[in-house]
């Protein structure tokens, strides 16, 4: 006879279950990357021809027609710096709300930590960051882009804060849309405010300059210090620090290239919100994931 | 005697209606929040059930009774409103045939996902992928995607896996029907050496003589409730007296 005890079968241990089935996620990525690629010639170049037309689009618009090329310098790598990690946190975000309805099937009949699937949208967007992030680094290099341990460290922590906020909004609006499926229409919506609310485009100054003329040193102080705690601005202003900066001569100037006070205040108060986001993610997620397999 | 399952006093109640649309919630609000927005019905009432490890269990009763419903109870599908499930062990369900298995993918890949999804580590998928192949007898088709596959193969393979995932208690709802006839006794062959190894079953069937032959305990289901706890016969008998 075992001596196994009883337990209380679906009471899961939240993502700490995930961190146990790492091979089911594994398998679970490579399901995805798969079935996403099945009979398309490219495969995954798309991850390449995507970002690239979309980085071709907006140097033409805003670069040349609209003049970022004389304001910034090095506006490409600028551009592309932002664009590639806003890329990851939509695409990782939009995916991991629809996680749990689209396994649905799954999730009705079989019983397994159900953050798996979440996380694992959020991973597979993280392969599809990888060769972005390579084109990014061969125009860094070519520029001229010469790392120290300070930039990479600030871009690896720039793209955890991005991963954390995305696993934990996906947890949270992938829990939510089960019961309304407003939910995956809403983070479509934020999705579209989240490259213009944060300067990928465009530089801070031209915010905080716009926010002080717009509303007056006070109102526009207060605006801008919101703008500021926006965790995507805080990520892309880390990413800006370690790719684009060192590519910059003299012309730009190194106090106002990125918000001043980035690496000693805005990153910690970046990581500490990402933290607060995938816990609330997460206490949501587990109110809700009981009757996940009866409103599906 | 060890229990494998202790369901105590178990409720559960659905709601029939899902949709709701702003302006019934409007008018509902409007007209002082009286009676229930949603109707709603027990699909399990005051259930319990207590099984010792090695016993093989029918569970039985018309369409609706909620047979699958109390299945998924006690693999953790779904949590009761009311009382207390609990299991001893791993349990593997075979609820449905082949849930976790993706169309798009080859029957190899399927076979890997879906032993992982019932938590069979990567190393025993490795070393039991041969025993499963062979039993299935899907044989050469394992690369094709399984979408291509009968709906007998996507069984079989399914099963295969199932059953090679070893767990303590494993639960079946109603997956021998689509199998031919000599991978139908295959399988209880198989359902059967499982309970001499003393593992616990509960299965649902329709296929009443089939289950008669597996199982030595009867429960009965009527409208979400336990009418009839005994022998196997007895309760099929019952069933068929009845209706
Ligand atoms: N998620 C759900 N939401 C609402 N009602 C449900 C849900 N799941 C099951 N039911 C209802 O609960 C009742 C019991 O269903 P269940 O699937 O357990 O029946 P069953 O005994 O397995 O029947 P069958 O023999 O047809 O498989 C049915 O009336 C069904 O409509
Ligand atoms: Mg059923």
């Amino acid at each position: 006879m075992s001596t196994i005890d009883l337990t209380t079968p679906g009471l899961g241990g939240g993502l700490k279950d995930v961190l146990r089935s790492r091979y089911l996620l594994k398998l679970l990525v490579q399901k995805e990357l798969k079935v996403r690629y099945r009979g398309s010639v490219l495969g995954l170049l798309w991850s390449y021809v995507k970002p690239g037309v979309q980085f071709v689009v907006f140097w033409f618009a805003l670069g040349i027609f609209l003049g970022m090329n004389r304001n910034t310098e090095n506006y490409p790598i600028y551009l592309f710096s932002g664009i590639v990690l806003i890329n990851f946190f939509n695409e990782a975000l939009s995916n991991a709300s629809r996680s749990i309805v689209g396994n649905g099937g799954l999730i009705k009949k079989i019983y397994l930590p159900r953050e798996l699937f979440p996380v694992a949208s959020v991973w597979v967007s993280a392969i599809h960051f990888v060769p972005q992030l390579f084109v990014l680094l061969i125009a860094c290099f070519i520029a001229g882009w010469t790392p120290g341990v300070v930039q990479i460290g600030a871009a690896v922590i720039g793209f955890l804060i991005v991963a954390l906020l995305a696993i934990g909004l996906g947890l949270f609006f992938g829990s939510v849309n089960v019961y309304f499926r407003d939910s995956e229409n809403f983070v479509d919506m934020l999705l579209m405010i989240a490259t213009w609310a944060s300067p990928v485009l465009y530089s801070w100054t031209m915010v905080r300059d716009g926010l002080f003329d717009a509303f007056g040193a006070g109102t526009g102080g207060i605006l801008h210090t919101i703008y500021q705690v926006n965790p995507l601005t805080i990520a892309v202003e880390l990413f800006h620090f370690a790719f684009w900066m060192p590519t910059t001569s003299g012309v730009t100037d190194p106090l106002t290239a990125v918000p001043p006070n980035l690496l000693d205040l805005w990153m910690p108060i970046g990581v500490a919100i990402s933290v607060l986001v995938i816990l609330l993610g997460q206490f949501t997620f587990r109110r809700l994931e009981g009757r996940f397999a009866q409103e599906l | 005697m060890t229990t494998a399952i202790e369901v105590r006093g178990i409720s559960k109640e659905f709601v029939l209606r899902h949709t709701r649309s702003i302006k019934e919630a409007f008018v509902w609000i409007m007209k002082g929040r009286k009676g229930d927005l949603s109707k709603k019905f027990h699909a399990l009432s005051d259930v319990s059930l207590t099984i010792e490890q090695g016993e093989s269990v029918a569970l039985l009763g018309l369409n609706g009774s909620g047979k699958s419903t109390l299945l998924k109870h006690i693999s953790g599908v779904m949590l009761p409103d009311v009382g207390t499930v609990q299991t001893r062990g791993r349990v593997a369900g075979l609820i449905e045939v082949g849930a976790g298995f993706h169309p798009d993918l080859s029957g190899r890949d399927n076979v890997y996902l879906n032993g992982a999804i019932l938590g069979m580590s990567e190393e025993q998928i490795e070393e039991r992928f041969d025993d499963i192949l062979e039993f299935s007898e899907i044989g050469q088709f394992i690369d094709t995607e399984v979408k291509f596959y009968s709906s007998g193969m996507y069984l079989r393979l399914a099963f295969s896996v199932a059953v090679h995932t070893n767990p303590e208690v494993f639960l079946v709802d109603e997956i021998l029907a689509v199998g031919d006839e000599p991978f139908q006794k295959k399988c209880i062959a198989r359902i059967k050496e499982l309970a001499d190894d003393g593992k616990t079953l509960v299965v649902v069937s329709h296929d009443l003589d089939l289950v008669a032959q597996i199982c030595k305990r009867g429960v009965l289901l009527e409208h979400g409730r336990v009418v009839l706890d005994s022998t196997v016969d007895d309760a099929v008998a019952t069933l068929r007296s009845r209706h």
